[in-house]
């Protein structure tokens, strides 16, 4: 009904993305797709490496050393059973990344789907938009916090309430661009030349699609991850003793006043990732439609 | 001419909300059957006898078949029956109805703070675009889209409520015990409500001035010689402004889902605390029943947001 998703600031319009070296070299002098490209390849270093960059146990308890400060030993503290905060947050990074690119890969192969079937196929697409209405209708949080209820609280629940509450957001960018795509002259051109419409379909409209779609999955990336922590900050999400960020926030809140560190650190880090996330889809987004070219 | 197209839209827009609705219900019935496992003994519990349990079941009608279930579902939201909860003890409405002037105060505060800033920040960093003070701006927007809300809320009650003492930590004040007490107590979770919706308002309004000041009819203003505020005040904000009321869909439906983290947070007893509640306490009926009217209420929301961008803009009722 609104036409705006989520992320995407303004009306999409397919561009073709641009190409070859200069493509590249315009994107590493952008401010932002450097800044941003550089933190979540650190962030993602740090998850794969967490069992090399630290050696200790996440969840190993040590009642001696509860409620550290941070210090030399424990860089980040320690929480109310003693393990320590830095290797916590290390491997809840693992969980927190790898729940928000699963979530932007699955909800990104199914909007692909389903807005250009929308838009190629014009009797389902009354059938398809409508139920992504619906989906539309129930703030995207409550949807999510709704299914992950239901399905139990496990990683894999967390995944599939997410990429349902986002799904519609990217069919609607799809649909948008295909439709736009399937009017120009290259498309009508192959037609005529006799190609299939398979063909069509998946050498022409979907290729061209894909700049907006990716453009929305950073940012679709960088709210999954947000909304990931709050699930399992209310307790719906991951559940204790794997780490994430969101739980981590969680055990670390009742603390607050005298453990400052519990909660302080793993919340700098879901920043840091999103900010990271946001940054780089607004460079993509400068870079891949040139009608936003306002700034950096 | 124009009345009758304007007319058509508009009933077109309500034709397509019924299908929405529909589907909706449908949705939401389904939510149930998504549980693993018998929903009876789920909701029962573990350790419930075999009669507790089968109460439920005769209860939720879950004996019945998957259709006929169906059916009384579809028929009792007709008669504007939502269902009751099992564990407080109420129908989902009366619940429902009891902690809305809470998530209403709520959202409404924090609309009221977001609107004017967000749609401000916007205009300024566009105005003053590419120099120091369009990047503070945007940086600004950009942490507000960044932060997660409840682990500021939690450093928020740190600081204001334990360390400065300014406002209560947690719980709601009702109006009708004075404005003041009503404003300190929902001041800081609005607040933090409306920094996520703040950046998205000011990013969104930031790109639409841009588009607006690049337009011929800027450069006309101008030639004609209107004063800056003229142009970009009336002519340029009016102009953003149909785009920005697309945004208000968007706005809304954040703050309501804001606030079922945030009420957990300050303890406030609004519409979101109740449904992590109820999800915590395996009351399904009571979700279930909850997000339906939640979809019911923005599905109209947004017909009404629809509308009014049709009658905001005439270029869309040629469309």
């Amino acid at each position: 009904m609104t036409d705006t998703g989520l992320g995407s600031l303004t009306t999409v319009h397919a561009i073709a993305a641009p190409r070859g070296y200069g493509a590249w070299r315009r994107l590493l002098r952008h401010r932002s797709f450097v800044i941003g490209s550089s933190i979540i390849l650190l962030l993602t270093l740090a998850a794969v490496l967490a069992p090399l960059i630290s050696p200790v146990d996440p969840s190993a308890m040590r009642v001696r050393f509860r409620f550290r400060p941070p210090s030399q030993a424990f860089w980040f503290g320690t929480d109310m059973f003693g393990r320590d905060v830095f290797t916590r947050v290390l491997y809840g990074a693992r969980v927190s990344l790898f729940v928000g690119f699963a979530v932007c890969v699955v909800s990104g192969l199914c909007s692909a789907i389903l807005g250009v079937i929308a838009a190629q196929f014009r009797r389902l697409d009354g059938a398809i938009m409508r139920l992504m209405d619906a989906l539309m209708s129930f703030p995207a949080i409550l949807l999510a916090l709704g299914i992950a209820a239901a399905l139990g609280p496990r990683v894999s629940s967390v995944i599939i309430a997410l990429t349902v509450a986002y799904i519609p957001a990217g069919v609607r960018i799809v649909r948008a661009a295909a439709l736009t795509v399937r009017e120009m002259d290259f498309v009508q051109a192959a037609q005529v030349s006799g190609a299939s419409s398979l063909r069509i379909v998946l050498r022409h409209i979907l290729p061209n699609c894909l700049s907006p779609l990716l453009v929305h999955l950073t940012f679709i990336f960088a709210y999954a991850m947000l909304a990931e922590a709050a699930l399992s900050f209310l307790g719906v999400g991951i559940q204790p003793p794997i780490a994430s960020w969101g739980n981590i926030i969680a055990e670390g809140r009742d603390y607050a006043t005298e453990a400052w560190w519990v909660m302080l650190f793993p919340g700098i880090a879901i920043s840091l990732a999103a900010l990271s996330l946001n940054l780089l889809g607004d460079a993509l987004g400068d870079m891949l439609d040139p009608r936003l070219k306002g700034g950096e | 001419m124009e009345e009758v197209a304007l007319i058509r839209i508009v009933a077109v827009k309500f034709l397509q909300a019924v299908p929405v609705i529909l589907i909706i219900s449908i949705l939401a019935f389904l939510l149930l059957s998504l549980l693993p496992g018998d929903p009876a003994l789920i909701i029962a519990g573990e350790q419930a006898s075999p009669a507790a349990v089968e109460q439920v079941r005769r209860q939720l009608g879950l004996d019945r078949s998957f259709l006929e279930q169906l059916g009384i579902w579809l028929f009792n939201l007709a008669q504007g029956n939502f269902g009751s909860s099992l564990v407080l003890n109420q129908s989902v409405l009366s619940a429902v109805a009891e902690r809305l002037p809470v998530t209403l105060s709520l959202a409404a505060l924090s609309i009221s703070f977001t609107i004017p800033v967000g749609v401000l920040l916007g205009s300024v960093a566009a105005y003053f675009r590419r120099t120091w003070i369009d990047s503070a701006v945007m940086t600004v927007a950009l942490l507000g889209v960044s932060i997660p809300a409840f682990w500021i809320a939690i450093l928020g009650v740190i600081l204001f409520s334990v360390q400065l003492g300014w406002v209560p930590s947690s719980g709601f004040t009702p109006i009708s015990q004075g404005v003041g007490p009503w404003f300190a107590s929902l001041a800081l979770p609005a607040l933090i409500l409306s920094l996520f919706q703040i950046g998205f308002l000011a990013r969104m309004t930031r790109s639409a001035m841009l588009d607006v000041l690049g337009q011929d009819y800027i450069r006309t203003a101008r030639a004609k010689g209107l004063s800056e505020w003229r142009t970009v005040g009336k002519h340029a904000l009016r102009n953003a402004l149909i785009l920005i009321i697309t945004a208000t869909g968007i706005l809304l439906s954040a703050a309501i889902g804001g606030s079922v983290i945030i009420e957990q947070v300050f303890a406030l007893p609004g519409i979101g605390r109740m449904v992590v509640q109820a999800i915590l306490a395996r009351d399904y009926p009571l979700v279930q029943g909850t997000m339906l009217i939640l979809g019911f209420t923005f599905v109209m929301i947004n017909l009404i947001v629809d509308i009014l961008y049709t009658l905001a803009d005439p270029r869309v009722r040629h469309d």
